[in-house]
């Protein structure tokens, strides 16, 4: 996967976790927790939405991480790198 | 519910689920039934934590997001208003907060200044450290508030619609239903509480989940300090990797095969008795407009285990009409819920339960038309629960309703593969039954 396919993926998953959200005018730079209602339920949600699909292990020292969209693309490059995008 | 909700976490993320209900139908404390071809709700009068569809914030919006459901899944119609009537005086809520301080200003202006006062420390209150020890909420309410009856008007329908614990509430406890109840407020589903037990069922199942209905749970096995199986009443037996349980933390123990009896955790006996009244006519055409009204004819309420059958002192009026629907539901209802002593009625011989319960009916309406319109020549059926009726179909003993007294707020058992989520885990209401399962398959078995 591409970094901007790994950003929709993640768009993906955040749109499944908190529908009520506006995404269109996510900051890539900024933590998520600034722009929408994220609390540690649902954070976490991110995380298990990832193993679900991509069959990821993100250790909980890594979560920092994922505190903005451009850290987690960053993060999941790698990972994500020979992994094909998923329905 | 909590079980439910706990299954579709489950499911959701792929394990293998399992979730096995004694009875015919699913929901435990808040369920349906058909009688005399028409619709029951079981425990539910309304749901806590009332939100507009859309919000980002609060427990509702947590729980549609973490089951994945969404605002029109639950349908939830906003309550018209509600009372709390005391001798001499009234309050009136609605799901504004600003119109009950209003009232609160109006009918005690000499104690605006502590119950604004209150408010903020609610505010500021963290009630889901569960780290926190326990304080009095009476205590806590007394120090900001002077007036003993505003006191016991506030604590009114707080106690009612969640306390395990008599006359006095962990100030924790406090502040969630306070919250639940005043500032979020009631709705209810057009359909009742079935809209949202079928919904979920649905939802589990096509997540994978397998739902047996008429599967009790006779025994839970366990070798070394863990869970290896359940044994089902009919004597098939279920090995598991886990196990959460929603039966109470006293009658899960019970479960626990062993040699020496398992420690005996102690069930709460606080409970009620409802009396349904099916009507020819929408009470609103009789001039009753409230969505609950709850009453107390007494200077002092007593939220208590009476020692009389039914403590006729104080009580809930439910109207399931007086929400913000569309359009108007089937038939008038009006249910009146009153604190009943578990004990009598639990040793009543048939013949003679029977007719205590038409006579406690009758009763109980006696005392609940002093507070709305008489209704009583309009009634077309009439049905009756008691604490027997609850322990017969949910097996809680003493029919009891929130649960024991004494919270195990962890979820942890002697076993350490068997959880307990709902009533006995801490969190109330409907919505809170709902996140006790979800927090707990996300904290033991989701990790």
């Amino acid at each position: 996967m591409t970094a901007d396919q790994i950003r929709q993926v993640i768009l993906d998953i955040l749109e499944r976790i908190a529908p009520d959200e506006d995404l269109s005018d996510l900051d890539d730079a900024r933590p998520f927790r600034e722009q929408m209602e994220l609390d540690s339920m649902d954070f976490l949600d991110i995380v298990m939405e990832l193993r679900k699909m991509y069959r990821i292990q993100i250790p909980e020292e890594d979560y920092p991480h994922l505190n903005t969209m451009a850290g987690t693309v960053e993060y999941l490059t790698p990972l994500l790198k020979d992994v094909a995008v998923s329905a | 519910m909590s079980g439910l909700s706990a299954g579709v976490r489950l499911a959701y993320y792929e394990k293998k689920v399992c979730i096995l209900e004694r009875h015919t139908t699913i929901g435990g404390l808040n369920s349906f039934y058909r009688l005399r071809r028409r619709n029951y709700d079981v425990g539910l009068h309304a749901i806590t934590n009332y939100a507009e569809p859309g919000t980002k914030r609060g427990p509702l919006s947590k729980l549609l997001r973490q089951l994945r459901m969404t605002w029109e899944d639950f349908d939830l119609r906003p309550q018209l208003r509600s009372s709390i009537v005391f001798p001499g005086c009234r309050l009136e809520f609605t799901n504004q907060f600003n119109d009950f301080v209003q009232q609160v200003a109006e009918a005690f202006p000499d104690q605006i200044d502590g119950f604004q006062k209150l408010v903020e420390r609610i505010a500021g209150h963290d009630a889901l450290n569960l780290q926190r020890a326990t304080v009095s909420a009476r205590q806590v309410v007394s120090e900001y508030i002077g007036d003993p009856r505003l006191v016991d008007m506030i604590f009114c329908p707080l106690m009612f619609y969640g306390s395990a614990t008599p006359r006095d509430m962990d100030f924790s406890q406090f502040v969630i239903m306070f919250r639940s109840i005043f500032h979020e407020g009631f709705g209810r589903p057009f359909e009742g509480i079935r809209l949202i037990l079928k919904k979920l069922v649905r939802h589990f199942r096509s997540l994978g989940g397998d739902l047996r209905l008429r599967a009790g749970v006779s025994e839970i096995r366990h070798r070394e300090g863990r869970a290896t199986s359940v044994l089902l009443d009919d004597g098939t037996e279920i090995e598991t990797d886990n196990i959460l349980s929603s039966a109470g933390a006293a009658e899960t123990m019970r479960m626990i095969s062993s040699q020496q009896p398992p420690p005996e955790a102690v069930p709460g006996d606080i409970s009620f008795v409802e009396s349904i009244s099916v009507m020819d006519k929408q009470p609103s055409s009789l001039g009753h407009d409230q969505t609950i009204v709850f009453y107390c004819d007494s200077p002092e309420f007593h939220y208590e285990r009476p020692d009389v059958p039914v403590d006729l002192r104080s009580g809930i009026i439910c109207s399931p009409n007086n929400f913000d629907y569309s359009e108007p539901l089937e038939d008038g209802r009006i249910r009146i819920t009153a604190l009943a002593n578990p004990h009598y009625w639990m040793n009543l011989p048939e013949e003679q339960y029977v007719a205590e319960k038409d006579l406690w009916n009758q009763r109980i309406i006696a005392s609940a038309v002093q507070h709305i319109p008489d209704f009583r020549e309009h009634v077309v059926d009439t049905d009756v629960f008691t604490p027997r009726t609850i322990r017969r179909f949910t097996g809680h003993l003493n029919g009891c309703v929130y649960g024991a007294p004494d919270k195990s707020v962890n979820g942890q058992t002697e076993l350490s593969n068997l959880f307990l989520c709902g009533t006995d885990q801490g969190f109330l209401g409907i919505v809170g039954a709902m996140l006790s399962g979800i927090t707990i398959a996300n904290r033991y078995l989701l990790r």
